[in-house]
């Protein structure tokens, strides 16, 4: 099986089950698609050398963010009653939306697939290894990694006051 | 001679990939009313966009599209925890996920 061929399936796979994400009724089965959908991203990221974000791709989003979403759902106790109906017309509506945004960008990017057609075969990169992001990330990027963190203790501090159960007033 | 290394599939075929999968994503987002599945949708069109600057990043040698993936991503996980958090005062509050719960806040 040549490489063409399973990039094919892979990327196939990847639409099948990203459609699956939206279609089940089930909020869990959302969440399991979305999982697969990440790994399947992360294996064209294999494909494409891009090894650090490969795994970065797993951990961060198909382990933490996941996880994230299959605890709310667990804590939320859902049955099927409280699964909210979509209308017909709201449906047809979307789906014709959604369709003409398709449409508009593949034919956008055409003249990109033109220019697409000789590069099959691309010169080895290792653009995408760690040593070389590292030191990209740690030079000349280092301001923005230094404030990424500062918007991660807004966001854990945020999260901590939304979340927290506001004090049971006694009289 | 240059050492070639094959990626498996051409540019026009990960872009494709990617756009289908925005557009999935979008309509995901105009047709769910779970909130939830609506911030799972998101997340998908999010990939989408990652997914596509790094074939670019890939197909041009330049590593710094990776580091913007790697912002979206941090982004993404604050986005996503400040989302959940909401959601789960939103359904304390009225029992409800349905999105049309926040038409209440218009007044």
């Amino acid at each position: 099986m040549s490489l063409q061929m399973i990039s094919v399936i892979l990327g196939s796979l990847t639409i099948a089950s990203g459609l699956m994400v939206v279609l089940s009724k089930h909020p869990i089965r959302s969440v399991i698609y979305l999982v697969i959908t990440f790994f399947f991203i992360s294996a064209m990221y294999i494909l494409m050398n891009a090894q650090f974000l490969a795994i970065v791709n797993m951990i961060v989003y198909a382990g933490a963010i996941m996880v994230l979403f299959l605890f709310v759902l667990m804590l939320l106790n859902l049955n099927k009653e409280m699964e909210p109906e979509t209308s017909r017309m709201s449906l047809i509506t979307a789906v014709i939306a959604g369709g003409t945004l398709f449409l508009v960008m593949i034919t956008a990017l055409r003249d990109t697939f033109q220019y697409g057609k000789g590069y099959v075969q691309v010169p080895v990169q290792d653009a995408g290894l760690v040593e070389k992001l590292g030191k990209l990330l740690f030079s000349k990027y280092l301001v923005p990694f230094e404030i990424s963190s500062i918007l991660f203790i807004a966001a854990m501090v945020g999260a901590v006051l939304l979340a927290k159960r506001e004090k049971q007033i006694i009289d | 001679m240059e050492q070639l290394n094959n990626i498996g599939a051409s540019l026009d075929f990960y872009i494709f990939v990617s756009i289908a999968l925005f557009s999935i994503g979008a309509i995901g987002v105009l047709t769910r009313k779970n909130m939830i599945v609506l911030l799972m949708c998101i997340e998908l069109m999010l990939n989408a966009v990652n997914l596509l600057l790094v074939t670019f990043s890939t197909f041009f040698g330049n590593g710094e599209a990776q580091i913007f993936v790697f912002f979206i991503i941090v982004v993404a996980a604050a986005e996503a925890t400040i989302g959940l958090s909401i959601l789960i005062m939103a359904y304390r509050n009225s029992k409800s996920i349905d999105i049309e719960m926040f038409n209440k806040l218009n007044g």
